[in-house]
C-alpha cells in the first residue's frame, strides 16, 4: 500500500545507472540480500497493519475481534489529529529553515582561519551526540525553567523580566531544543563541504571588489546547494519522529498547542493502551510520511545530481 | 590566502563565541555534575561552589555503570556489522544493476523509517516474546538492525555510485567475477564511505531511547535505560541526572570527536568530496 | 566471519547463563527510582544472603516509563520481571484481569492485621489482596511558619479551600520571588488531574456518575477550575503549566512557595536538612475542604509489589515481596538509614514505634490524614469506581492525561477553564464510548 504514494525519483530527477547486459547474471547472486531486507521491513508493516483493522486493547481483554476501519475513522475524526499534523509540519520545517541558516553560517565562520579552530569547531559538534532525552531535561530544568534557570535569572537580573518558555511558546520552545541538536550536524556536514570550494576563485572574487556579502551569496551559497540538500534529507527523517522532547518537556501541551503526530500516537497507544488505534496512527504517519517525502524529492533532490 | 591578523582575532572571538554558546548547556550540565542537588537548583546560580564527586560516588553505588557500558557497545556495533553485511551486495545490486523497480524500492525503504515507534511497540514486543529475543543481545541487534538499514543501504547505495564504473568495468574484462568485483574491488575502493556509515550507525544505536528501553530488562539493558534510572520522578535529581548523562555520552563524545573527519563523509551521502 | 564468531560466543554465553539459573533462581525485580525503592535496593543484600540460592537482578527506571515498560511485559505475558513495583491504581485493575500472583497466604509472622486497612483494601480485589503495600500516601498543606508570621495569619485547623485562597494572596510576595501557593500543572493524570480530582471530590464531585457518565462539566467540577485558575493566576509560580510534582518540591524545597498541597510522603524530604532549604520553617495541615464536601480527605496512593502471573519463578518472588513489605524489613530501614526513611503509611507498627514519632513529628498526622480517605466510597454521590484522584479502570490514564492537557492549557492562558471542561468532557465520551461503556 504504501509504494503508491511513493515519490517516482527519476521523476525528481535521480538518474540511474543502466543495467549493464552482461550483469544480468549476477542478479539472482544478489537478490537474496535484498529479500531479506525487504522481509525486515515489511513484517512490522504488515503486523501494523493487521492490528490497525482489530479492536485491541493492551490493559482490557474483552475488547476484542475486527474493528474494519474504525480504528482510522477514530483518530482521523479526532479534533487533535489536525492540530498534530500542523504542529509536525511547524516542528519540521521550523527546525529545517533555522538549522540549514545557523549552519550555513556556522560552516563559513569556522571555516575562517583563526586560534583554536580545531577545537572551537569540537565543541560546536558536541550538541549532536547528546541524547534526546538528556537534551530536553537540561534545558528544560536548567536553562529555560522561568523560576530555577539559567535564563530567568538571566533576563530577570537585567530587568527584562521571565520568559515562560513552555507555557507561552510550547512549540517553539521544543523547536530551539531540536534545533540545537541539529545545527551542530548541519555546521559539521556544511564545514566539510566548505573545505572542497574553489579558493582561487573566492580570492579572484575578493581581487574584483566583491563585498563579502556578494561573495556568499554568488558562491558559497551555490557550491552548499548539494550538501544542504543532504542535510534537509537526513534531517526530514528524523525530525518527522520528534518525540523525546516533547514527552520530556511540555507533554504535548498546554492543551495540544505542543502534540505533534508521533505524541498524538504515543497518548493512543501508550496511555490510552489502544493498540488498534496506535497501529492505525503509525499507518497514518507512514502515509503522510510520504506525502511529505513526496513533495521534498520533487523539490529538493534535483540538487543531488 | 593570508588573514590579516585584525581580521584574525576578530574571528577568533566570534568563532570561540559561537562556540561557547552552543557548547554551554553541555557545559553547564558538566558543571552541575559536580554540584550537590541544592546547589544545582539554587537561584542565582551557582558559578562559583565547591565541587563534589557524590553523584557519581552515589551513581555508582546505584547503578553498574559497565554493565550498561558494555551492553551499549556490543548493541550498537554488532547491530552495525549486521546493517553492512547485508546492506552492502544490496546497494552493490543497486548501484551496478538497477532494475525498474530499484528506485521504487529504495524510496519505500526510506519511508519505512518514517513509522512511529510508539505506534508499533505491541506488535513487536510480542514478536520478541515469542522469538524469545526480548532482553537479549541478539534482539536488540536486530531491531537496531532493521532501523538502519534503510539509512545505511541508501549511503552504501550513494557510496557505491561515487565509485568509477571504469575501474569495474576494466575488472570485468579481465575476467573478474561478480563476486570478487564487490569483494576485492568495490570494497576496498569505498572502505572510506563504508567505515563513516558505519560510524554513523553507531551513533544512532547509541542515543536511541525508545527501543532500547522497552525490549531489554536486566540483561540487555544499554546506557539510555541507565540514563531513565536517573531522571526521577521524586525530588532533585538534576546533579545525579547531569552526572548519569555525562556519564553515557562521555564515550560517544569522544568517539564522535575522534572521527569527525569520517562522520562527515558518511552523513553526506559522499555529496561532499 | 567476525559475527558469526560473536554469535557463537552468544550461545555459548546462554548455555553458560542457563547451567547457572538451575543452581540459583534469578529474580528480575523492576522498580521506580524514588528514594524509598533505592533504599530497598541497597538493602537486599540482606535478603541475597537470607536466601543463598536467590539473586536479584534490578531493572530501576523512571515512573512513567517503568509503568509503560511492566503494562506492556505483562498484558502480552512477556514474563520479563517476577516482581513488579505498581501503584493502587494498576493494582485492582490487573488483579480482577488475572495477571497478579494473589499474595494472602505469607503466614502469620506476616501480619496482615498491621496493614493499614485502607491501604490493604486499595490494593485487594474481592478480598484478596494482589499486590503487598511498600509505602503509602495521602495529601496535605504543607505551608511556611516564618511567612504566615510575616503575614500576620494562622493556618486554620481544617483550612478550606476558600481559606486557603486568601492565605496565598496574603504571602504572595513576587518581588522578593515568594509565590503564594504552588499547585501542579504539568499534565497527566498522575500529576495535575490527581490534584485537580481530589480537589473535585471536596468540591463535591467525582470522575463518573453510577451511569459512567464523565462529570467534568458538573458543577463541582467547574467550581474546582475557578478556583485553581484564579488562585494560580493570582499567587502561584509562572511556569505553573509545566510544574509537576517535582519541580514543586524544588520550589518549595528553595523557599519559592508559601504553601503547597500534596502528597504525605514529601514530609520526610521538607523536613530533611540536606535535601531542603526550608527544614526548619515548614508545617503542615490537612487537605482543604469546602462545605459541598466537609468529609473530604486528601487523595489516596500506594506504591505496592506484585508478583506477575507470567514470572516462571513466582515462589521465589513472593518471598523477597514478603520480606520487602514486612515489619521486619521497616525495622531494617530504621535501624540503617535512619528512622526518618522507614516506608510510610503501610503498617500500623510503624506508627506505634517510638523511635519513628521521634524523628517523624508529621507521623501522626499522616496516618490520620491516609485513614479519613476512603477509595471505596471516595465521594459524596454514590460512584461506580473505586479511587479518590483517579479511578481504577484501565481507560482512565488516557481520560485524565487528555483532561490535564486542557486544563493546562486554560492555565496557560490560551482557553478558559469552561471552555477546557468541555474539551476534556467531549473526549472522555468519545474514549468511553469507544470502551462499550456502560458495561
Amino acid at each position: 500500500m504504501t509504494t503508491s504514494t511513493i515519490p517516482s525519483p527519476k521523476a525528481a530527477g535521480f538518474s540511474f545507472r543502466r543495467a549493464q547486459s552482461r550483469a544480468t547474471d549476477t542478479r539472482p547472486l544478489l537478490w537474496p540480500s535484498i529479500f531479506v531486507l525487504l522481509i525486515w521491513m515489511i513484517v512490522p508493516l504488515v503486523l501494523t497493519l493487521y492490528y490497525s483493522l482489530r479492536n485491541y486493547n493492551l490493559v482490557d481483554p474483552t475488547v476484542t475481534g475486527w474493528a474494519g476501519i474504525d480504528n482510522y475513522t477514530y483518530l482521523l475524526t479526532d479534533p487533535s489529529f489536525l492540530t498534530s499534523v500542523m504542529n509536525t509540519v511547524v516542528l519540521v520545517g521550523g527546525v529545517l529553515i533555522s538549522t540549514v541558516v545557523f549552519g550555513t553560517l556556522f560552516a563559513v565562520l569556522f571555516d575562517q582561519e583563526f586560534w583554536g579552530q580545531g577545537a572551537a569547531r569540537l565543541f560546536v559538534i558536541a550538541p549532536f551526540f547528546v541524547m534526546p532525552t538528556v537534551a530536553a531535561l537540561v534545558w528544560k530544568n536548567l536553562l529555560m525553567h522561568p523560576v530555577n534557570g539559567l535564563f530567568a535569572y538571566i533576563t530577570s537580573s537585567l530587568g527584562l523580566g521571565v520568559i515562560d518558555w513552555f507555557t507561552t511558546m510550547p512549540l517553539f520552545s521544543v523547536g530551539i531544543i531540536v534545533a540545537w541538536q541539529w545545527v551542530p550536524f548541519a555546521t559539521l556536514i556544511l564545514l566539510t563541504a566548505m573545505q572542497s570550494l574553489d579558493r582561487e576563485q573566492m580570492e579572484a572574487a575578493r581581487m574584483d571588489g566583491a563585498k563579502a556579502v556578494a561573495r556568499f551569496r554568488h558562491i558559497i551559497v551555490p557550491h552548499l546547494a548539494r550538501p544542504i540538500t543532504v542535510v534537509v534529507m537526513i534531517e526530514t527523517i528524523f525530525l518527522l519522529g520528534i518525540f523525546a522532547e516533547i514527552y520530556v518537556t511540555t507533554s504535548g501541551g498546554p492543551g495540544d498547542a505542543s502534540t505533534n503526530l508521533p505524541f498524538l500516537i504515543y497518548k493512543t497507544a501508550i496511555l490510552n493502551s489502544d493498540v488498534g488505534g496506535g497501529s492505525a496512527g503509525g499507518i497514518v504517519a507512514v502515509v503522510l510520511a510520504n506525502i511529505v517525502a513526496f513533495f521534498l524529492v520533487r523539490t529538493v533532490a534535483r540538487n543531488l545530481d | 590566502m593570508k588573514t590579516k591578523p585584525r581580521d584574525k582575532a576578530l574571528m577568533t572571538l566570534l568563532g570561540w563565541g559561537v562556540a561557547f554558546i552552543v557548547f554551554f548547556p553541555v557545559l553547564w550540565m558538566a558543571l552541575a555534575s559536580v554540584k550537590t542537588e541544592l546547589d544545582a537548583v539554587a537561584t542565582p546560580p551557582k558559578i562559583l561552589f565547591r565541587p563534589t564527586l557524590e553523584n557519581y560516588a552515589e551513581i555508582n553505588q546505584r547503578a553498574d555503570y559497565l554493565k550498561f557500558f558494555t551492553n551499549s557497545i556490543v548493541e550498537s556495533v554488532g547491530a552495525t556489522l549486521v546493517c553492512l553485511l547485508l546492506a552492502a551486495p544490496a546497494a552493490y545490486a543497486m548501484a551496478f544493476f538497477p532494475t525498474r523497480k530499484t528506485k521504487d524500492i529504495l524510496m519505500w525503504m526510506l519511508s519505512t523509517k518514517m513509522m512511529p515507534a510508539v505506534g508499533v511497540l505491541v506488535p513487536i514486543y510480542i514478536l520478541a516474546i515469542q522469538t524469545h529475543l526480548l532482553d537479549t543481545w541478539a534482539g536488540m541487534i536486530i531491531v537496531y538492525t532493521l532501523m538502519n538499514l534503510p539509512i545505511v543501504v541508501w549511503m552504501l547505495y550513494s557510496f557505491f555510485r561515487e565509485v568509477p564504473k571504469e575501474i569495474l568495468e576494466a575488472a570485468r574484462m579481465d575476467g573478474a567475477t561478480p563476486r570478487q568485483q564487490l569483494l576485492e574491488l568495490l570494497l576496498p575502493l569505498s572502505l572510506p564511505g563504508i567505515m563513516s556509515t558505519a560510524l554513523l550507525s553507531i551513533i544512532i544505536c547509541w542515543n536511541e531511547a525508545f527501543w532500547s528501553i522497552n525490549l531489554t530488562a536486566s540483561k540487555a539493558a544499554p546506557l539510555t535505560a541507565f540514563i531513565a534510572s536517573f531522571s526521577s520522578p521524586e525530588g532533585l535529581f538534576w546533579a545525579k541526572l547531569s552526572a548519569a548523562s555525562l556519564l553515557a555520552i562521555a564515550p560517544i563524545l569522544v568517539f564522535g570527536w575522534l572521527t569527525q573527519k569520517q562522520l562527515v563523509r558518511g552523513l553526506t551521502f559522499g555529496a561532499v568530496k | 566471519m567476525r559475527f558469526a564468531r560473536f554469535c557463537g560466543m552468544t550461545a555459548l554465553g546462554l548455555i553458560a547463563g542457563t547451567l547457572a539459573a538451575q543452581a540459583e533462581t534469578k529474580l528480575t525485580i523492576a522498580t521506580v527510582n524514588n528514594g524509598d525503592m533505592i533504599i530497598m535496593q541497597k538493602l537486599s543484600s540482606a535478603f541475597e544472603k537470607a536466601n543463598p540460592d536467590i539473586k536479584l537482578d534490578w531493572v530501576v527506571l523512571e515512573e512513567n516509563v517503568l509503568r509503560q515498560r511492566v503494562t506492556t511485559d505483562i498484558a502480552t505475558k512477556g514474563g520479563s520481571f517476577d516482581v513488579m513495583t505498581i501503584g493502587a491504581y494498576e493494582a485492582p485493575i490487573w488483579g480482577k484481569q488475572g495477571w497478579l500472583v494473589p499474595l494472602d497466604d505469607f503466614g502469620a509472622d506476616y501480619d496482615y492485621a498491621d496493614l493499614v486497612p485502607q491501604v490493604k483494601d486499595g490494593l485487594s480485589v474481592g478480598g484478596k489482596m494482589y499486590a503487598a503495600p511498600f509505602y503509602a500516601e495521602s495529601s496535605l498543606t504543607f505551608y511556611r511558619k516564618d511567612l504566615f508570621e510575616k503575614a500576620g495569619i494562622k493556618m486554620a485547623e481544617k483550612p478550606t479551600y476558600a481559606q486557603i485562597a486568601e492565605y496565598a494572596n496574603k504571602l504572595s510576595d513576587k518581588k522578593d520571588g515568594i509565590y503564594g501557593i504552588c499547585l501542579r500543572g504539568k499534565p497527566g493524570w498522575g500529576e495535575n488531574m490527581a490534584w485537580l480530582g481530589t480537589a473535585a471530590v471536596a468540591f463535591g464531585g467525582s470522575w463518573f456518575d453510577e451511569q459512567w457518565k464523565p462529570q467534568f462539566t458538573t458543577e463541582p467540577w467547574k467550581e474546582t477550575i475557578k478556583w485553581y485558575l484564579d488562585v494560580m493566576k493570582k499567587d502561584g509560580p509562572p511556569g505553573a503549566a509545566a510544574n509537576g510534582y517535582n519541580e514543586n518540591r524544588a520550589l518549595f524545597a528553595t523557599g519559592k512557595c508559601g504553601m503547597w498541597i500534596d502528597a504525605t510522603v514529601t514530609a520526610g524530604y521538607l523536613y530533611n536538612p540536606k535535601e531542603s532549604q526550608v527544614a526548619d520553617k515548614v508545617a503542615f495541615a490537612p487537605a482543604p475542604i469546602t462545605d459541598a464536601n466537609p468529609k473530604a480527605s486528601g487523595w489516596f496512593w500506594s506504591w505496592a509489589l506484585g508478583v506477575p502471573a507470567s514470572s516462571k519463578n513466582a515462589e521465589a518472588a513472593k518471598k523477597f515481596v514478603q520480606w520487602a513489605t514486612s515489619k521486619d524489613y521497616v525495622k531494617l530501614v530504621g535501624e540503617s538509614e535512619g528512622w526518618i526513611a522507614a516506608p510510610p503509611g503501610t503498617r500500623m507498627s510503624t506508627y506505634s514505634n517510638p523511635e519513628y514519632k521521634k524523628v517523624a513529628p508529621f507521623a501522626d498526622f499522616v496516618l490520620n490524614a491516609i485513614e479519613t480517605t476512603n477509595p471505596a466510597k471516595p465521594t459524596v454521590k454514590p460512584v461506580p469506581y473505586t479511587g479518590v484522584q483517579f479511578a481504577a479502570i484501565p481507560e482512565f490514564q488516557g481520560i485524565g492525561t487528555t483532561a490535564g492537557q486542557d486544563v493546562a492549557a486554560a492555565l496557560a492562558g490560551s482557553s478558559t477553564g469552561d471552555q477546557a471542561l468541555a474539551k476534556a468532557q467531549a473526549s472522555a465520551e468519545r474514549t468511553m464510548k469507544q470502551a462499550g461503556y456502560p458495561k
